[in-house]
């Protein structure tokens, strides 16, 4: 089946060249960064976490919102899913691969990353996020790669298989609910020491996983034959609005419980983000995660406004721009917000700003190229397969 | 699909389940003391001498030492120079680098205002001038109910029996997850070579080659220098206020030692006691 990739137009050579330029620059970076040490980063004393343990929180939520996608149809046997249910699997292990990067990317002695493994410790989250996450990858390899091979062989998928397709639906809200934890478990840190963070985790994923997978298909839809249907498209449409009306309904809970209590601590991180964070002891306001975090709100709710009226005039180029604004307004909150405000106050009320390095956004950018050479490379393989078999039949 | 293949992807499957799950659940069942580990004696001690105060009663009973500290910022307010000559102490010794910035910056014992030390705990109103001039000395807690040994992936960081945190610098991953989890800000993270130099200056001025210096990509922080007090000798910065009486260093769990009673006559706060991590370091204010 992996010949499939093999085969293509002009267009899917220069993207995958494309692609591996870039993941040629990551290496390089890495490189530079694994020489010196993580000081490359713009990471300090008091924001020990950056941009890719963000990218690996907010791509974890893109693998668990594949779920979405394979929820329906095989546990509803929603029919009209059946042409993205493939796809939503081949994401999750892009969005899986991409995570496992970003957290070797991100230790100080990636050589003792096995350490996790020879060493267990049960009382850590990070040993569960190991746990689920590698079960995840391997989940969907299996059940994606067999259930596509039977397609290309023309035969109904082995029944073998099934126990794996339906531990797998529980398996993606654990990889989410287990990364959450690995932030509101923390005594200290008020902003992420919230019990929605988990459910709200899940909420901005279901959204945000779709939304890419939408992107994609209708990419899809112009360059080659393949169409996932009006009726799958619609029915996307619904999920992903509603799981980013239910982020932001998460949202303004905590904005609610932060500014009613008036509790300083819960307070002093929103502060930070939306409006400016004043140092008590010189009074300098810090805010540079502002434009952006006002961006992601009124990004957030003009996607969900105009995805809606996509539906209702079946415009395909206003669906792609409502999807890649709700994709960006929650990687702006998940994906910088989240991790980065949480470190701000740190434990000595001190307030610290991040900027990303160079080699950091390079090693970056060559993560998330890996992630969509990985997904151009199996979407190439399920599209030639599924097209070849509506070919013949 | 033919049935040797079929077979194949079976075991496969089921082994890499295996894989994944057996050297947990084989470490489960060979050592069920995981958590005990974290556990500990407590600050039983504490709870004897103040009567048993409700929130510690149901501990176990104290078993073995635990060792705590008292730190008089009264008398380091009174003795200048004094907090400097104790974080030279630590610093030199331990091969603690001066990288000259603050986002590299590595430090088991430095000073913080009240407002910093003491977060939540600053009255709106009442500013009395000696408290809000004073510099408190913080360093690792060493707390009993540690929330960093708890987030440390690989046992890297861990508490012994006597109570102190520790460090395995062989074996941390430099994922960083203690540190997010301290809620001091105790730890510090090697974010280059400490055994580079810059312009010709070395980060670490003279090397101590009694203690190891790290390498890069590994966090470290205070050690009540355990290996003195396994020595029966003083940490380095409580012998550097002798005389002073700045810093009280013993056993928590005997009731006749310094530290004991000092704590019995005097009122002490602890760092974000409500987040019941329970440090054993105490202030006289």
């Amino acid at each position: 089946m992996l010949e499939k990739s093999l085969k293509g137009n002009l267009g899917y050579w220069a993207w995958v060249l494309f692609l591996l330029g870039i993941i040629g620059v990551g290496v390089i970076c890495y490189i530079v960064q694994y020489n010196y040490g993580l000081g490359a980063t713009g990471m300090s004393r008091d924001v020990t976490w950056g941009i890719y343990i963000s990218q690996f929180t907010f791509l974890v939520g893109v693998a668990a919102g594949g779920l979405m996608l394979v929820l329906p149809y095989y546990l509803h046997h929603y029919k009209d899913f059946a042409r993205i249910t493939i796809l939503g699997e081949f994401m999750a292990i892009a969005a899986v691969a991409m995570c496992m990067l970003f957290i070797m990317a991100d230790l100080g002695q990636p050589m003792r990353a096995l350490n996790v493994v020879l060493h267990p410790t049960p009382n850590s989250m990070l040993f569960y996020d190991m746990i689920v996450l590698s079960g995840y990858l391997f989940l969907n390899v299996v059940c994606g790669w067999v259930v596509l091979h039977s397609e290309y062989q023309g035969i109904k998928y082995p029944s073998w298989v099934k126990p794996f397709i339906y531990i797998s639906i529980p398996w993606a809200v654990s990889i989410h609910t287990v990364t959450a934890y690995l932030y509101c478990g923390l005594p200290g840190r008020h902003f992420w020491l919230t019990a929605i963070l988990a459910p709200r985790f899940l909420a901005s994923a279901f959204a945000a996983g779709p939304c890419l997978l939408m992107v994609i298909a209708l990419i899809m839809k112009r360059t080659t034959k393949f169409d996932i249907g009006r009726v799958a498209q619609d029915k996307l449409v619904t999920i992903i609005g509603y799981a980013a009306l239910l982020n932001f309904f998460f949202l303004g809970c905590e904005i609610f419980v932060a500014y009613y209590s008036q509790i300083p601590g819960h307070m002093h991180t929103l502060d930070y983000l939306y409006f400016g964070l004043a140092d008590h002891a010189t009074g300098e306001v810090y805010n540079n995660l502002v434009p952006f975090m006002r961006a992601s709100v009124i990004m957030g709710f003009a996607g969900i406004g105009l995805i809606f009226v996509s539906r209702y005039l079946k415009s395909d180029p206003l669906l792609a721009l409502s999807c890649i604004l709700i994709f960006v307004s929650f990687w702006i909150d998940k994906g910088l917000g989240l991790v980065l405000g949480g470190f701000v106050p740190n434990g000595l009320e001190q307030i610290t700003e991040y900027v990303p390095t160079f080699v950091e956004i390079g090693i970056t950018a060559g993560i998330w190229a890996t992630g969509f050479f990985i997904i151009t490379v199996l979407y190439k393989i399920a599209i030639s397969v599924k097209l070849e078999n509506e070919r013949t039949a | 699909m033919d049935s040797s293949r079929r077979k194949f992807l079976k075991i496969a499957g089921i082994s890499a389940v295996a894989g994944i799950g057996a050297p947990s659940a084989l470490n489960m069942l060979m050592k069920n003391e995981v958590r005990a580990s974290s556990e500990g004696g407590g600050h039983g001690a504490q709870t004897d001498a103040h009567g048993g105060e409700g929130a510690h009663g149901a501990a176990p009973a104290p078993a073995g030492k635990r060792y705590g500290m008292v730190i008089d910022a009264v008398k380091f307010h009174d003795n200048n120079g004094l907090a400097e000559k104790c974080i030279e102490a630590c610093h030199s010794y331990f091969n603690v680098p001066d990288f000259g910035n603050k986002k590299d910056e590595i430090k088991w014992l430095w000073q913080m205002p009240f407002a910093n030390t003491f977060p939540g705990d600053e009255s709106h109103y009442k500013k009395d001038d000696r408290t809000h001039s004073m510099q408190f000395m913080v360093l690792c807690n060493h707390c009993d109910n540690p929330p960093c040994v708890r987030a440390c992936p690989t046992k890297a960081t861990f508490k012994n029996a006597d109570g102190i945190v520790m460090m395995d610098f062989h074996r941390c991953i430099g994922c960083r997850f203690c540190m997010a989890a301290c809620p001091y800000g105790a730890r510090s993270f090697n974010w280059r070579d400490p055994r580079g130099s810059k312009d010709g200056v070395p980060f670490i001025k003279k090397i101590n080659h009694e203690f190891p210096t790290r390498m890069r990509g590994v966090v470290e922080k205070c050690s009540f220098c355990d290996l003195r007090v396994k020595r029966g000798l003083q940490p380095l910065c409580v012998e550097a206020t002798a005389g002073t009486g700045a810093m009280v260093f013993g056993d928590l769990n005997d009731p006749n030692s310094e530290v004991s009673q000092v704590l019995r006559a005097r009122f002490t706060i602890q760092r974000k006691p409500s987040l019941g991590t329970m440090p054993s370091v105490f202030y006289i204010i």
